[in-house]
């Protein structure tokens, strides 16, 4: 059962990258990588800050920070130097291997004995029910704060961005600028999943980000095959949907564990449930002919 | 309102495929005036339009608006003056935004768009309101994307957004193309009918010349990049409608 436990925490831990992915993929329309990288360095920022004994409130607004300039230098490379956004973020995501080796001064940086965000209380016997209940308000915070932002009028603009560009210039929106905030928004919602995955797990790794896009993208492909599926229009709906696309994400990869499947096939297990998200609606769409 | 002096537009220039879209264009639109602008594919219409809406920037010359030089404003600086309609309904409005938003959005043309929210029941009754004089039955749908109404209906709907807040110049690029026959004249007679009633200045591409010789106040025929006919109020008067098939001839 504990398994599942963990499950359930890492897909709230990731929710982050869920709603990031939702914000670069589904809003702003710009397929953008520079998730692995963006994640690993909110993981390493938080590891850094953490080691240097340095108090909360610090280290949650410099890993914001961190993501967002990181998002920000893929939307510049993008829109000012027009850049293809996939090339755009790969750059971004090489470079910040780099930085993250340099800032940490090693691969891996482990937070024995320090204690983290998930030390704060201790209500429960159970320690996975004490971090539960810290990701559980952490998430409901972010998830408050991106719904206000996308129903106010700046928020409507940067919907309208990625659905028609031509409109929303004329309507008095700098779209360059629109999608490099977009963009920085998107890589701190990430860094924040690094903060907490790093907390959650006790170190950061220079690897940690590998391949970790997928998580955000079929976080984000679940949700949109119910919110297709059940034609949801309320913004609200469609960012809980999300981050429950990213729990039953990580679900079929603990039942994947649990069944006895070689962890080594992990990542292509991974590749084929998304495809086959993605291509289910199309199946039983032909079906239907 | 709009002073074009002297502007020119090259596309490509020094390449193989160098378009000379505007050759030199000196033209003069005065407050309230309704140009009708007719010409044949490829005559430079539409980047006349352009060059006044800021997507295109000129080669050479100066364009200003209500006294102001915007020759190297970008399109979104204009929108404080200028309001736009898109031969693609799909370019005037966004698809997956409910009607209400899409309306929140035009009524904010001016003004920045901040971090409060807009969309209250008071902004709710004014669009229903608005929507309403259209007659289409749409105050009912403004929760419904915009993506579910027909072309005719979005371009309606974009005319009407580009009075939801201080406007002056009204590009409209044949508006009614993609529409069929009915449609094209719901929107031609929303659109003159808010021109007259808000007193803008109107810009209009059509390749109709049933609808140049009906609305407008002045007809331009634009022919390689340059203006070839100019038609004013007193002259159109006296013009015929078979005259503008002869043009064309």
């Amino acid at each position: 059962m504990d398994f599942y436990l963990t499950a359930l925490l890492q897909g709230l831990c990731f929710s982050g990258i869920a709603l990031g992915i939702y914000i670069s993929m589904k809003i702003f329309n710009i397929p953008d990588i520079t998730t692995d990288g963006s994640y690993t360095l909110g993981g390493v920022v938080t590891a850094i800050f953490l080691t240097h004994h340095q108090p909360g409130y610090i280290i949650l607004p410099a890993v914001i920070i961190s993501g967002a300039v990181a998002g920000a230098l893929t939307g510049i490379i993008h829109t000012k130097l027009k850049i293809n956004a996939l090339l755009a973020g790969i750059l971004v995501m090489t470079s910040l291997r780099s930085v993250n080796l340099i800032l940490m001064g090693r691969p891996n940086l482990p937070l024995n004995g320090i204690s983290s965000l998930f030390d704060i209380i201790n209500v429960f016997s159970n320690p996975n029910q004490n971090t539960f209940c810290i990701i559980i308000v952490f998430v409901i915070i972010i998830t408050l704060l991106i719904g206000y932002l996308l129903k106010t009028d700046f928020g409507i603009a940067m919907r309208a961005t990625g659905n028609s560009e031509s409109m929303i210039r004329s309507l008095g929106v700098n779209t360059d600028r629109m999608k490099i905030i977009g963009l920085a928004l998107a890589n701190a919602l990430t860094a924040t999943s690094g903060y907490l995955i790093t907390q959650f797990q006790g170190f950061a790794d220079i690897n940690m980000g590998i391949g970790i896009v997928i998580v955000g993208l079929g976080s984000v492909i679940i949700a949109e095959t119910i919110i297709n599926w059940m034609k949801i229009t309320s913004v609200w709906l469609s960012l809980i949907l999300m981050l429950t696309g990213a729990i039953i994400f990580q679900f079929v990869l603990a039942v994947t564990l649990d069944i006895g499947v070689n962890p080594n096939l992990l990542m292509l297990v991974t590749a084929v449930f998304v495809l086959l998200i993605v291509s289910l609606p199309r199946l039983s769409f032909k079906k239907s002919l | 309102m709009i002073d074009i002096k002297q502007v020119y537009k090259t596309f490509n220039k020094g390449k193989p495929n160098q378009v000379d879209a505007v050759n030199g264009i000196d033209l003069h639109i005065e407050t309230g005036e309704f140009v009708v602008i007719i010409g044949s594919n490829g005559s430079g219409k539409t980047t006349l339009l352009n060059l006044v809406a800021g997507s295109v920037i000129p080669t050479s010359g100066t364009v200003s608006i209500d006294g102001n030089d915007v020759t190297d404003l970008a399109d979104y600086r204009r929108s404080q003056w200028i309001a736009r309609v898109f031969q693609n309904p799909l370019s005037g409005t966004a698809s997956d935004l409910s009607i209400l938003d899409n309306f929140r959005l035009a009524a904010i043309r001016t003004k920045p768009k901040g971090l409060s929210i807009g969309v209250n029941d008071h902004f709710k009754k004014e669009v229903k309101e608005k929507i309403a004089t259209l007659g289409m039955g749409l105050e009912k749908k403004i929760e419904q994307p915009m993506g579910t109404l027909s072309g005719g209906q979005r371009q309606a709907l974009t005319l009407l957004m580009s009075i939801m807040d201080s406007c002056q110049v009204l590009l409209l690029d044949e508006p009614t193309a993609a529409l069929d026959p009915r449609s094209a004249e719901i929107v031609m007679k929303t659109a003159d009918k808010l021109i007259k009633d808000f007193k803008l200045t109107a810009i209009l591409i059509t390749h109709n010349l049933k609808d140049a010789y009906n609305y407008g106040t002045r007809i331009i025929q634009m022919g390689e990049g340059a203006v070839l006919k100019d038609i004013d109020t007193i002259k159109k008067t006296t013009l015929k409608q078979n005259d503008l098939f002869d043009w064309f001839g």
